[in-house]
């Protein structure tokens, strides 16, 4: 979430579009995680000043619908359980 | 093209993102300036996947973190740059696209390719990955964790790192 990085002051963000998991692409995709890392690197060293923000073109191939629901555990994590369990508590229906 | 942050977050979760602001004391970027030149620098990986090696490092805590759902194991393993098979120690993320491919979150063989085009110096001697999910533990992360990877980073004469978040 370049957003987020940028938010969070972080020196230098490489912004990508890719569901959570997936930081460098998809697995055996060599062509996509070296763009990403050499997008990185090229940041690092090239950056002139903080908060320097890069976004990289490359679009998922995948629906959007479909990545999201991949993207999630089988099980929610701890603290999402426990989100839900509260909201149910109080009669919300909505899953985070 | 600028992408958006929020595509795959659960909408529900928005609220928790959209608005993030520095931890309360931090007002100004941290900022090392680069003056190496790329082609001469030893770069590092650093995951928050949490991964380990398999039957070689205690995997990260997830027990603890089940029984205290807002705490994350704020510990992190030091993985060498040809690190053999990894487990994945992650309640908050699918898994099954890293492990059949850790170069997903942790990409060895791209930094090598770099290496042998000449982009890139070298690859460092080791790479680090902690666990990314670290709400009540991050004083521990900020204290101990990340002083710990400094100084395994400055001791190995690593010039730049590359962190990845999941």
């Amino acid at each position: 979430m370049p957003l987020t990085a940028v938010q969070l002051i972080a020196p230098r963000v490489v912004g990508v579009e890719f569901p959570f998991g997936h930081p460098f692409g998809r697995p055996g995709d060599r062509e996509v995680q070296r763009t990403v890392l050499e997008t990185a690197v090229t940041v690092l060293a090239g950056a002139a000043e903080p908060v320097t923000r890069v976004d990289i073109d490359i679009e998922w191939p995948q629906p959007r619908g479909e990545a999201y629901r991949a993207w999630q555990p089988a099980e929610p994590s701890p603290i999402v359980a426990e989100l839900l369990r509260q909201r149910a508590a109080r009669g919300e229906g909505a899953a985070p | 093209m600028q992408v958006d942050s929020f595509r795959f977050l659960p909408r529900s979760f928005l609220p928790l993102y959209e608005n993030a602001r520095p931890i309360v004391g931090e007002h100004e970027p941290v900022w090392a300036p680069f003056t190496r030149r790329l082609a001469d620098a030893s770069i590092a990986l650093v995951t928050s996947a949490g991964l380990s090696r398999a039957a070689e490092q205690e995997p990260f805590d997830l027990d603890g973190e089940r029984r205290r759902p807002a705490w994350g194991d704020p510990t992190h393993r030091v993985l060498p740059h040809r690190h053999g098979p990894v487990v994945m120690s992650h309640l908050h993320v699918n898994p099954t696209d890293i492990l059949a491919d850790d170069n997903v979150a942790l990409p060895v063989d791209a930094l090598d390719d770099l290496v042998a085009s000449g982009r890139v110096g070298r690859a460092a001697p080791a790479h680090v990955s902690v666990m990314g999910y670290q709400e009540a533990g991050l004083s521990v992360w900020r204290d101990v964790t990340a002083q710990a990877i400094v100084e395994l980073f400055r001791a190995q004469g690593t010039d730049g790192v590359v962190l990845a978040p999941v």
